[in-house]
């Protein structure tokens, strides 16, 4: 403790109020819902929010290259984005869906066209 | 993905973990990089990242503790990205319910947007869990997450660029492969391109906090409302017999065989 004069006292309080606003939204459905005994509405609904949440966090991610949107050839994780829907269509297969990404990403990179 | 009958529950809990650890690293790294520059000490970077385990709350408060935002509008704003969690770890309730309270705590402490996509995807495609795989897949990849930061906190200038390994695509690549085998029937394809599209939409009018959460609300609840609207449509009705809790589980099945 004697060098916690070290840290701004204000660093510490943001931080312990940001783990507080980070794992409180974590734990607590898990700890209190009962997940068996919801109503059935509620539970159709969080049916649908694997799906929902997973296309929320990657449109952005595909589709914002370094920082900006961009939909055009010049965005190369779009180009290697639309290749990687198709194989993990066909295949199945999600280890070699990831490789074939990445591999394509080393590829364009090491090749000089990105 | 579906879970392989000859691994141990540790090695399939690494497995699992592989793809989202290849991913941590560099942003890890990434993040002990940008805390520092931020004026957050190294150590203070590490604690973070072992005390929160998230990635955008992480970077969302180096960045405005770094720009001098003051303590209580951070939390706000760490919060507000943080609003997906309630989501996922709402939507993993119905298959963890006959877990003991205090192991569903210990598996919320390990939720993130990646191990929540790998988990739940698991247990959509009718993995009985095991709770030493959840929780090998959960913390080893908290390990890579806390040693890229560390790295980048403490030696950040050993390393010069991870862009040559595709490590910075290493997550997106993940979520493709994983959202892919969401898109069970035509439905969820419609809400898997809705929501994307309103996510992209959200962060490009500025809603860069709000986008992730604001959208799979919106999402889901196009969802159901689809859902209902075409089983409580005469047609379909002579087919189910109501809208029950069910209805959208037989749908997940029927999507699978087709």
């Amino acid at each position: 403790m004697s060098d916690s004069s070290a840290y701004p006292s204000g660093l510490l309080l943001c931080l312990l109020g940001s783990v507080a606003a980070t794992l409180l939204p974590k734990v607590l459905p898990l700890t209190f819902l009962k997940g068996d005994s919801l109503p059935p509405l509620l539970r159709q609904w969080l049916s649908f929010v694997p799906v929902a949440v997973m296309a929320a966090l990657v449109g952005p991610d595909v589709f914002f290259y370094e920082g900006q949107f961009n939909a055009s050839t010049s965005n190369l994780f779009l180009m290697v984005a639309l290749p990687s829907l198709l194989l993990a269509w066909w295949s199945k297969n999600y280890f070699l869906t990831i490789a074939f990404g990445l591999g394509l990403v080393i590829l364009a990179r090491a090749t000089g066209m990105y | 993905m579906s879970p392989s009958a000859f691994l141990s529950p540790v090695a399939e809990g690494l497995r699992r973990g592989l793809p989202i650890m290849l991913g941590y690293l560099p942003v890890g790294f990434a993040f002990g990089v940008l805390a520092v520059k931020n004026n957050i000490p190294p150590a203070l970077a590490v604690g973070m990242s072992v005390l929160m385990f998230s990635g955008s709350g992480q970077f969302v408060f180096a960045s405005l503790w770094g720009a001098g935002a003051n303590a209580l509008s951070i939390i706000a704003a760490v919060l507000i990205v943080n609003l997906r969690y309630l989501l996922q770890s709402a939507a993993e309730t119905p298959w963890l319910s006959a877990l003991p309270r205090l192991q569903r705590f210990l598996l919320g402490l390990g939720l993130t947007d990646e191990t929540f996509a790998v988990q739940v995807t698991a247990l959509q495609q009718g993995w009985s869990y095991n709770l030493t795989t959840l929780f090998v897949c959960n913390h080893s990849t908290q390990l890579a997450w806390v040693s890229g930061t560390g790295i980048g906190a403490f030696c950040g200038e050993l390393v010069r660029d991870v862009k040559p390994l595709g490590l910075d695509y290493a997550l997106t690549a993940m979520f493709l492969a994983l959202l892919v085998p969401q898109c069970v029937s035509r439905l969820h394809v419609v809400v898997a391109l809705f929501t994307a599209v309103l996510s992209i939409a959200f962060r490009g009018v500025g809603m860069s906090q709000w986008n992730i959460a604001l959208a799979t609300v919106i999402g889901a609840s196009l969802g159901v409302w689809l859902l209902r609207r075409r089983d409580h449509s005469p047609r379909v009705c002579s087919v189910h017999t109501s809208a029950d809790p069910d209805t959208n589980e037989r749908e997940i099945q029927r999507g699978r065989h087709v």
